[in-house]
């Protein structure tokens, strides 16, 4: 038998191909660069296109309204904060069931949108029914049900929160530090989300500022409450040892022809730094102010996030520290309690407040847990839990956590102490104007005990020190918190 | 009731594209005796989606105008299958129907955003197919093209120089000289002229010197280009030099000696000019620099990531918002109102035209069609990939239309001539193919014999 011939077909085949190599590459090239081009776009589509198109730039939302029966609002347990009812005449009204005691954190939606109403405005506006309902509706030209927003708002701390204010001037953040979750946000004065349309414009002509989220927007001295940064710096520049501190309180602290006093000019006697702390002296850490190196403590500030942008979804403030070799030295000194150019927004004192509370670590405040369409089936699962940044190392924030402790068990938080739970805090009275008897009342603190534990800031503006307004505050949010289920 | 067939005619049009497409992708390497059926097939989809979409477009203007215009288009379209199917009774059928279903797209889309406009393209699209008739039999007859590519090479650098001299500035960049009152666009026509040159010189000979001309000569077009800041022009020249010279040459080396050239001078042109950075920095971070040079770019992705994969609808979503919607980003006003899906398979059109364009080009004998086939096919596609990729944000956007889709007259009938041009060549292969056919009529018989022996 012969052997097999090539078929001249096959041949001319692979002669085929050989010659035109340069043209299978080339094919080859183009359709590789076009699969990169179209998976991005899909890639762009499933991943990235929620958050690029929930803008304010992008019109086009505004139009979803008509096409959707904008979504519930929920607090973490499901109790509806704010839903749109739909009269027989097909008109819609938003309403808020909680009227006043979400204002700010919630928002309203209808001249213009503010909190968690803007924040979220893409998935309340997005439904995700289920896509026959969707298509019925859509041929019959009904509107669709908009996605409901299950916040980490727990309607229990929003409560007493906002009785802790009790209708004064000031705000109340409280957040998880673990999770970053927000649990409650209260900003005073605050007004009826739903009568937002009508009393329009009494609202912006309040000479109070009632729309202003001042949880996130308003700028404060920080007091003493900036005394665990100074301490912070101070340890820093010492090791982390305090053994050689220590200070002789007289109830003031001398510089050139005036003096920094300590609260009702109370003489604090011998004092080591965490009596210093606890205590609050001004004049011991007026007196440190004095010998801390000004670049590291504007590091240290910096490093806070003073003068830098947070991790927030809220309109804010940025706060802002400022502090130069060349500042008098009264200056270093009122900086290093708190009552010199520093401001600061009380949630950002809540955030720096569960940094120490979690380790140093600053998770990304949440506000929104989940997404689920209007029957209860999950949308977006579980939002993510984001570590944000290290503010100090985990030794640091063990330290911070004993002095803020100390306050509370021999210092000015002492009202704090409980069987119940473990408070840790500190406490700020921050003179805001040449009028001395006037100043803001500060507690910035944590609690832990068998439930997760909480950070919260309280400011309660104009009413005095902080011992005696801010911290019976926070003792009532703690308290309820505890309380029996 | 309206609303109902417009909703539904969504949807059938994603999935009428879808199956022209799969059918298009067959066609390709499909033998001639089966391609009679899937072509009807790509006909009577073709035309349905076409039906549709101005239904739908109709139904939302209520503008008596739109069925009109409606008419017009398939009087044009079917006026252009026939008159192929008499004159050219051998053509590709296939690249014809893609020609056809791009402009419909186009028509469509910029009858939705500016009625006037699309009345335009249309006017511009009778006159382009006009001119571009005889393309085809003048490309099958003429033989002597290839001597003259010098000519071709001068006469297109010159028109770019009078571009980069005289020509009038659009968002910053020089690209159309007026004429008698008519703007047009010249390195829309440059840009044939330099593949007829590139192959012509190519052909002649590989070695060194002619490189190195080659390669010279490439450079200035790139140059002038540059220097005019039509940086999408400048980089279509650049690649599609490169794929010819790799295919001619069949050298690869030469390809990433090219790309490095290409990066570097990229890199360059980055540090520079301003113009560059501002690009680079609408791509890179569109939403940092959204009230100036990113609003474009964001207003896209709004668009797309709003449309969604099956769209706003005809008439629904706000392309109008995209600066410049209808020449450059008439891909996001696709996608927004017809869908991500559908623009996707539209994306698969064209690489399924590309396929097209390389197959006949591998199939070819001569070896300068096979250059100019390859070189055309590959500006066609590179141009695509420009446009899109800078709509979607996946490349820094370079300002580079959308082949038969986008607005815009000379870009149209560059494109019409390339297409021409290309189905000359498939003319010429259809020769071939029967030439050899009866050289090998013999040997296939013996063959035969054999078999029937066994």
């Amino acid at each position: 038998m012969e052997k097999p011939k090539k078929s001249p077909k096959k041949e001319k085949r692979q002669r085929r191909s050989k010659n035109n190599r340069e043209y299978n590459n080339i094919l080859f090239l183009f359709t590789g660069l076009f699969v990169l081009m179209v998976g991005y776009l899909v890639y762009f589509q499933i991943f990235k296109s929620r958050e690029t198109i929930n803008n304010p730039y992008n019109a086009r939302l505004e139009t979803f309204e008509k096409r959707v029966i904008r979504g519930d609002i929920l607090a973490c347990d499901g109790q509806i904060l704010a839903h749109t009812a739909v009269g027989e005449d097909g008109g819609e009204t938003r309403e808020y069931p909680f009227g006043s005691i979400f204002a700010h954190v919630v928002g309203y939606a209808g001249n213009g949108r503010t909190g968690i109403e803007e924040m979220g405005n893409f998935q309340l506006v997005t439904s995700n029914a289920y896509f026959v309902e969707k298509f019925i509706h859509e041929l019959k030209e009904q509107k669709n049900i908009g996605d409901s927003l299950v916040t980490t708002l727990d309607v229990r701390l929003q409560t007493a929160a906002h009785e802790a204010l009790a209708g004064r001037k000031g705000a109340v953040v409280v957040m998880e530090p673990s999770t970053g979750n927000v649990r409650a946000l209260v900003s005073g004065p605050d007004f009826d989300p739903g009568q937002v349309a009508s009393s329009w414009s009494s609202l912006i002509a309040s000479p109070d500022s009632v729309l202003l989220n001042r949880a996130t927007q308003g700028l404060y001295p920080p007091g003493s409450t900036f005394k665990t940064i100074t301490l912070l710096a101070y340890l820093r520049e010492h090791g982390l040892s305090a053994e050689d501190f220590s200070y002789l309180c007289e109830g003031k602290a001398a510089v050139g022809n005036t003096s920094i006093s300590c609260y009702h000019g109370n003489r604090h006697g011998q004092l080591d730094l965490k009596s210093a702390y606890a205590k609050s002296c001004n004049s011991a850490f007026a007196d440190m102010g004095r010998s801390l190196d000004t670049q590291d403590l504007k590091e240290l500030a910096d490093s806070l996030l003073f003068g830098a942008e947070l991790p927030l979804a809220l309109p804010y403030s940025q706060s802002s520290f400022s502090l130069k070799d060349t500042d008098p030295e009264v200056l270093h000194m009122m900086t290093a309690i708190g009552q010199g150019n520093t401001l600061i927004t009380p949630m950002h004192m809540a955030m720096i407040t569960a940094a120490i509370a979690n380790g140093g670590l600053l998770m990304t405040p949440r506000f929104l847990d989940r997404t689920e369409n209007y029957t209860g089936a999950a949308v977006v699962e579980r939002y993510p839990v984001t570590e944000y940044k290290s503010l100090m190392t985990a030794q640091e924030a063990r330290i911070l956590q004993e002095y803020m402790r100390a306050a509370v068990e021999e210092g000015t938080a002492s009202a704090l102490k409980s069987d119940v739970y473990t408070a840790a805090g500190k406490t700020g009275t921050a003179e805001y104007s040449s009028d001395k008897s006037k100043s803001h009342a500060w507690f910035t603190g944590y609690v832990t005990g068998d439930k997760p534990d909480l950070a919260v800031c309280v400011l309660i503006e104009g009413v005095g020190s902080g011992s005696e307004y801010a911290v019976p505050a926070a003792k009532k949010i703690f308290d309820a918190y505890y309380a029996g289920e | 009731m309206v609303n109902m067939i417009t909703e539904l005619s969504k949807y059938a049009m994603i999935l009428f594209l879808a199956l022209y497409t799969l059918t298009g992708f067959q066609l390709v390497r499909m033998p001639e005796p089966k391609k009679q059926a899937a072509l009807k097939q790509q006909d009577i989809l073709f035309f349905s989606m076409h039906l549709l979409g101005n239904l739908i477009l109709y139904l939302h203007t209520e503008n008596e105008k739109v069925l009109y215009f409606y008419g017009a288009q398939v009087l044009l379209f079917a006026v252009f299958l026939l008159l192929h199917h008499l004159v050219y009774p051998k053509s590709d059928r296939l690249l014809n129907h893609n020609l056809l279903l791009f402009l419909s797209v186009g028509f469509l889309m910029l009858a939705r955003l500016s009625f006037d406009k699309a009345v335009r393209q249309f006017e511009m699209a009778v006159l382009a197919a006009g001119l571009t008739f005889l393309i085809p039999w003048i490309i099958r007859r003429a033989g002597n093209l290839r001597k003259y590519y010098r000519w071709y090479g001068g006469a297109g650098l010159l028109l770019l120089l009078t571009v980069l001299v005289a020509g009038n500035t659009s968002y910053g960049a020089k690209l159309t000289i007026t004429v008698y009152g008519f703007a047009f666009q010249p390195s829309e026509f440059v840009k044939i002229l330099f593949v007829f040159f590139v192959s012509g010189m190519l052909y002649e000979s590989r070695d060194f010197a002619h490189v190195a001309l080659s390669a010279c000569a490439a450079a200035a077009h790139v140059l002038v280009l540059t220097l005019s800041k039509d940086l999408g022009g400048a980089l279509i020249f650049f690649v599609a030099y490169l794929v010819m010279l790799y295919v001619a040459t069949k050298q690869p080396l030469y390809f990433l000696a090219g790309l490095l050239a290409g990066s570097g001078a990229s890199w360059v042109a980055w540090r520079l000019f301003a113009h560059v950075k501002t690009r680079v920095l609408a791509w890179s971070d569109p939403f940092s620099v959204i009230d100036d040079a990113g609003y474009q770019v964001a207003q896209s992705l709004f668009a797309i990531g709003t449309g969604s994969w099956f769209g706003l609808g005809l008439g629904q979503g706000m392309p109008y918002k995209i600066p410049v919607v209808d020449e450059d980003f008439i891909f996001a006003a696709i996608a927004e109102e017809l869908g991500i899906l559908f623009a996707v398979f539209l994306v698969f059109v064209y690489m399924c035209s590309f396929y097209m364009i390389l197959n006949i080009a591998m199939c070819l004998k001569d070896a300068y069609y096979k250059l100019v086939a390859v070189g055309l096919g590959s500006l066609m596609i590179f141009q695509v990939f420009m446009s899109i990729g800078g709509v979607v944000k996946f490349i820094p956007s370079t300002g580079v239309t959308l082949p038969f889709i986008s607005s815009g007259g000379s870009s149209l009938l560059s494109m019409f001539a390339v297409w021409a041009i290309i189905q000359g060549m498939y003319l010429k292969r259809n020769d071939e193919v029967a030439k050899n056919g009866k050289a090998k009529e013999k040997p296939k018989k013996r063959k035969k014999a054999e078999k029937k022996q066994k």
